[in-house]
């Protein structure tokens, strides 16, 4: 006997698992049982495997896996007895899948099985054939389950019926097969055969037209009479719940009904008595009876139309709304919602308790309810409802906002009869629940109130009130910042005042205030802050008197460690401090943003966006329809002829504002490559090392020589290539960056030296030794090498070494190695930085001779060369 | 089809029987089950007994310390599916006498067996008592 498998008993294997306390226990009994029944199953073990493999399904249930006992449910079905083949099939049920290979070995045994003398074997094998029969078993033991169909024994007929059920969902084509062994069975008696009968009819009509009629035709009458015999039959202890003779069968004969009907005003006609009796007799009581006015009530709103039928329908769901069952309200409100459709009028006479059971306590009534009231709305109801929505949205429940606010933001856009509601509606909510706003969703308010040029004063003040009180949500935090910087001036003088509005005194100083909260709350994301320092500088030129202040407020961010508001930072200061003449032509405001063109957008690209509500990157479609002259157009320089800026001016706006499209240090790179030709460009000193803002052209032009690098790609951007760069961002947003500029484009480092080519300094046909080069700014003669050492072989190299050599005018120094071991075909590398100072640095090239070695399997190996082709001027 | 799946889980969610009747590997098992027992024994009792999780409709009634889980499709009557889970309880008290969750844990067999009689390929096979039970008792008597 094996040592392994005379382990424990499966009671007690369940008892040491419930004895477990922690997973990490649980899981070592487990991984103890499966090695002892693995063992046990190498052995062959016949005795054992019956209990092995009920251990087995309860590991399974557990959730490990249990793969390698598969194999042991084919053994089981395959043995004579019947314990084992009932053990077999379950195990073969529960561990295998149709999708398994497995499982075509099992074909043969089913196929026995199905012919087997013992009626209770023939069961087992039509139940396990009819949980997880394949196409291909369907085909071949089709002809088994249909003969069965007709068995003497009424508990396989059910079985073979919903085993059928399973075959003509493998296999559509063997539907016909099926009809008349299956319409057969509704006159039967038998009430497990009647109700799986009944399912089988119900299936072949969703598959086959042919069945759907021919069953329309031959058996709607005989189905109405079963059902009418079943609602007034006397009472039968076995199928009695609840004082009702099986609701089940009732249900599936109501839903058989209902595919029946559907379509057929003949077949509707013929089931309408019937109908009518089960909805106004049965009891209501209890789940049972409700469950069968449900199904019924259901059949009735999709059958033909009977005008009374539908009324008595439609009272029934509103007996079950105001039902203080949850459960009853729940389906009540399921089905209101497929009642919509039939028939609106009837569903929006109960919208106020719909309404209410949006409020409810309970998740899963809200969700109905509101998904509901979604389809409820038109435009004569919309202002009550989105109110109601609105008024719930303060005290709902935190997980449900996110919800709610979707469904009010899109009725809101939907329905809103004017853009004073809309905006005023999308104030609230953004003042409510602005964390759960989409990005679309506020893109699209900007993008109204943009449009609404009679309200822009309007909107400016109300989200100035609206800030006052509600600044920690941060979408409305920045539609203010955005309104403000656009509209301050309106803010502030009250300009464009409605009737409806009482008058504020804001103050020029208090609209800063308000940007300046927003650029220095911590909460605020990189956003956030990128929209308040545009809005300061649009203020800047607004509001003279505070252009001194709100340069104070920039200049903080000069040392920001985000790359991108430090940089905006300095070019904003620099504008404000030296470039008064073009500031107001600058920042003027926004051009109207088209919003034709936005929705057309938005509905292009809403898959995209639909999953980027927190990624930082916001591209905010502005409807820029004239994508030829996007800078201009942002800017609103063209309209009305005004004098367009000159072509470097062009340049320099859309690098200022073009940042995020390209790498910096490609951006970079224009700049300075264009260097010599504009004073303007100074602003865009940044780029280049050693240039202090407030430099000319010269310090641009030094800082770049003193950097010698003639092989530098920065050389190969022409302005030619600038201006296509131009170009093809112009078809992107370029209001993106006015707004937050904030892509996820690296923050490469654009202060740093420009970039040395890396040189492949050694090539053997076992190893690759490469060269990426630094400077170390203000040091010319000192170049760092970062060496990258690549093994091109398929063995592993150890007691790796590279040592160098350089003539006397250098000195060398060499950090230790990343690793001395070097993985296989390229599979990793190792690197190693060497320092080298040039004495006669602009006179004479680096050169070096090296000499690496490493073992192979143990065997020395030497590899010796020389360095010529090192950049020149290093 | 109109379920898909018929759970048994106690009251600390550790499940005690699990018959799908779909093919989900092993890890999306476990993840679902997770989920779902974690969202339906946060719920109280006053709350419905339905929950939506993902694309499944769950219909769930609790008897002392157990669970039980049934996840149907959309269109399946939630009522009928509540009626059934009682009806499922009754045939199990009926065989073993007043069901507790070791019962099902030590007899998940024959917890199977009767759930086979009932559920096949997520349609309802037979809702009286006696014939559900008949093979499994046959099966004791010769034992």
């Amino acid at each position: 006997m094996n040592p392994f498998s005379s382990g424990t008993r499966l009671r007690d294997m369940i008892r040491a698992i419930r004895a477990c306390k922690t997973a990490a226990e649980e899981r070592a009994v487990v991984r103890k049982e499966c090695a002892a029944i693995r063992a046990s199953i190498n052995e062959n073990d016949n005795d054992y495997r019956h209990r092995n493999l009920a251990k087995l399904m309860f590991i399974h249930m557990l959730g490990y896996p249990t793969h390698f006992g598969q194999m042991e449910c084919l053994k089981l079905i395959a043995s004579p007895g019947f314990p084992e083949k009932r053990i077999g099939y379950l195990g073969l049920m529960l561990l295998l899948d149709e999708r398994q290979e497995v499982l075509m070995l099992v074909t043969n045994s089913l196929k026995q099985d199905l012919n087997h003398t013992n009626q209770y074997i023939v069961g087992l094998a039509l139940c396990a054939l009819g949980n997880i029969c394949s196409a291909e078993m369907a085909r071949d033991l089709a002809p088994e389950v249909e003969r069965l169909l007709q068995f003497r024994d009424p508990n396989i007929r059910k079985k073979a019926a919903l085993c059928s059920i399973r075959i003509i969902k493998k296999v559509p084509d063997l539907a016909e097969n099926f009809i008349n062994p299956a319409t057969a069975l509704l006159r039967e008696k038998h009430h497990g055969v009647l109700i799986t009968g009944v399912q089988l009819c119900t299936d072949l009509c969703k598959i086959s037209p042919e069945a759907l009629e021919h069953i329309r035709k031959k058996c709607t009458d005989g189905l109405v009479r079963t059902l009418r015999d079943l609602a007034n039959s006397p009472y039968s202890p076995e199928y009695d719940i609840a004082g009702i003779t099986d609701p089940f069968l009732h249900i599936r004969l109501l839903k058989l009904l209902r595919v029946l009907g559907e379509g057929d005003a003949d077949a509707s006609d013929s089931m309408n008595d019937i109908l009518a009796q089960v909805a106004t007799k049965t009891e209501t009581n209890k789940v049972a009876g409700n469950a069968i006015l449900y199904e019924c009530v259901q059949t009735i709103m999709s059958v033909e139309d009977n005008g009374g039928l539908r009324v008595l329908a439609i009272n029934i769901l509103g007996r079950f709304l105001s039902n203080r069952d949850n459960n009853i309200r729940y389906v009540a409100l399921n089905m209101l919602m497929k009642a919509v459709t039939v028939d609106a009028q009837a569903v929006q006479r109960h919208r106020a308790t719909i309404l209410e059971c949006v409020k409810d306590s309970d998740a899963s009534i809200r969700k109905r309810a509101l998904e509901l009231v979604y389809v409820l709305v038109n435009e004569t109801n919309v202002k009550p409802l989105a109110k109601e929505l609105v008024d719930y949205l303060e005290v709902s429940d935190h997980d449900f906002r996110e919800d709610l606010t979707a469904k009010i933001c899109s009725i809101v856009a939907k329905f809103s009869p004017d853009k004073i509601w809309y905006i005023d509606q999308m104030l609230k909510v953004l003042s409510e629940a602005g964390n759960f706003v989409k990005d679309e969703v506020w893109h699209a308010l900007i993008v109204v109130i943009s449009n609404a040029s009679e309200l822009h004063g309007y909107t400016v003040r109300a989200l100035y009130r609206a800030f006052q009180t509600s600044a920690e949500q941060e979408i409305l935090v920045r539609v203010t910042v955005w309104c403000i910087g656009e509209y301050g001036d309106m803010l502030v003088n009250n300009i464009g005042m409605l009737d409806i509005e009482d008058p504020i005194t804001v103050t020029e100083s208090d609209a800063v205030d308000v940007v300046e909260i927003a650029i220095k709350r911590h909460a605020s994301d990189l956003t956030t802050k990128a929209m308040a320092l545009v809005a300061l500088l649009k203020l800047s030129s607004r509001f003279p008197s505070c252009s001194e202040r709100i340069r104070e407020i920039i200049v903080q961010f000069k040392g920001n460690f985000v790359l991108e508001l430090q940089q905006r930072s300095i070019e904003f200061n620099s504008i404000i401090a030296k470039h008064q003449n073009i500031r107001s032509m600058l920042v003027e405001r926004m051009p109207v943003l088209d919003e034709a063109t936005f929705v057309g957008r938005r509905a292009g690209s809403l898959p995209g966006t639909a999953s980027s509500t927190t990624a930082p990157s916001v591209s905010l479609p502005n409807g820029v329809s004239k994508p030829v002259a996007p800078l201009v157009d942002l800017l609103d320089l063209s309209s009305d002829d005004a004098p367009a800026p000159s072509s470097s001016g062009g340049d320099l706006l859309h690098d200022l504002l073009g940042v995020d499209l390209s790498p910096a240090s490609q951006s970079g790179a224009g700049k300075t490559s264009n260097s010599g030709t504009d004073v303007l460009l100074d602003l865009l000193s940044i780029g280049s090392p050693s240039a202090p803002s407030s430099s000319s052209t010269i310090d641009i032009l030094s800082s770049n020589t003193s950097n010698k690098a003639p092989v530098s790609p920065l050389s190969d951007l022409s302005p030619l290539s600038l201006s296509s760069r131009a170009t093809s961002n112009a078809g992107a947003a370029p209001m993106m960056d006015l707004l937050d500029g904030f892509s996820s484009s690296p923050p490469t480092d654009s202060n740093g030296p420009p970039a040395l080519p890396s040189i492949t300094a050694f090539e053997s046909s076992h190893l690759r030794l490469t060269f990426d080069f630094s400077k170390q700014p203000g040091n010319p003669q000192t170049t760092i090498i970062q060496a990258t050492f690549m093994n091109l072989s398929s063995d592993t190299y150890t007691d790796f070494v590279f040592q160098a050599a350089v003539p006397k005018f250098l000195q060398l120094h060499l950090d230790p190695a990343s690793s001395n071991t070097l993985p296989a075909a390229g599979n990793g590398s190792v690197t190693q930085s060497l320092k080298v100072t040039n004495s006669q640095h602009g006179k004479k090239s680096l050169v070096m001779r090296i000499r690496i070695a490493y073992k192979i399997n143990g065997k020395d190996t030497l590899e010796e060369g020389q360095i010529n082709n090192f950049p020149r001027d290093l | 089809m109109g379920i898909r799946f018929v759970l048994m889980v106690n009251k600390q969610g550790q499940t005690r029987l699990a018959q799908y009747y779909e093919y989900l590997t092993l890890e999306q098992r476990r993840a679902l089950e997770g989920e779902i027992v974690r969202k339906c024994l946060a719920r109280n009792e006053h709350q419905c007994s339905f929950v939506e999780h993902r694309n499944y409709k769950i219909v769930y009634r609790r008897y002392a310390s157990l669970f039980f889980l049934v996840g149907v499709d959309d269109d399946e009557n939630e009522l009928a599916i509540l009626e059934f889970i009682h009806l499922l309880v009754e045939t199990m008290d009926r065989h073993f006498g007043n069901v507790c969750e070791l019962d099902i844990m030590f007899h998940l067999e024959k917890a199977h067996f009767m759930l086979e009689e009932m559920v096949m390929n997520g349609c309802i096979v037979e809702t009286s008592k006696a014939n559900i039970l008949a093979p499994i008792q046959l099966m004791d008597k010769t034992s």
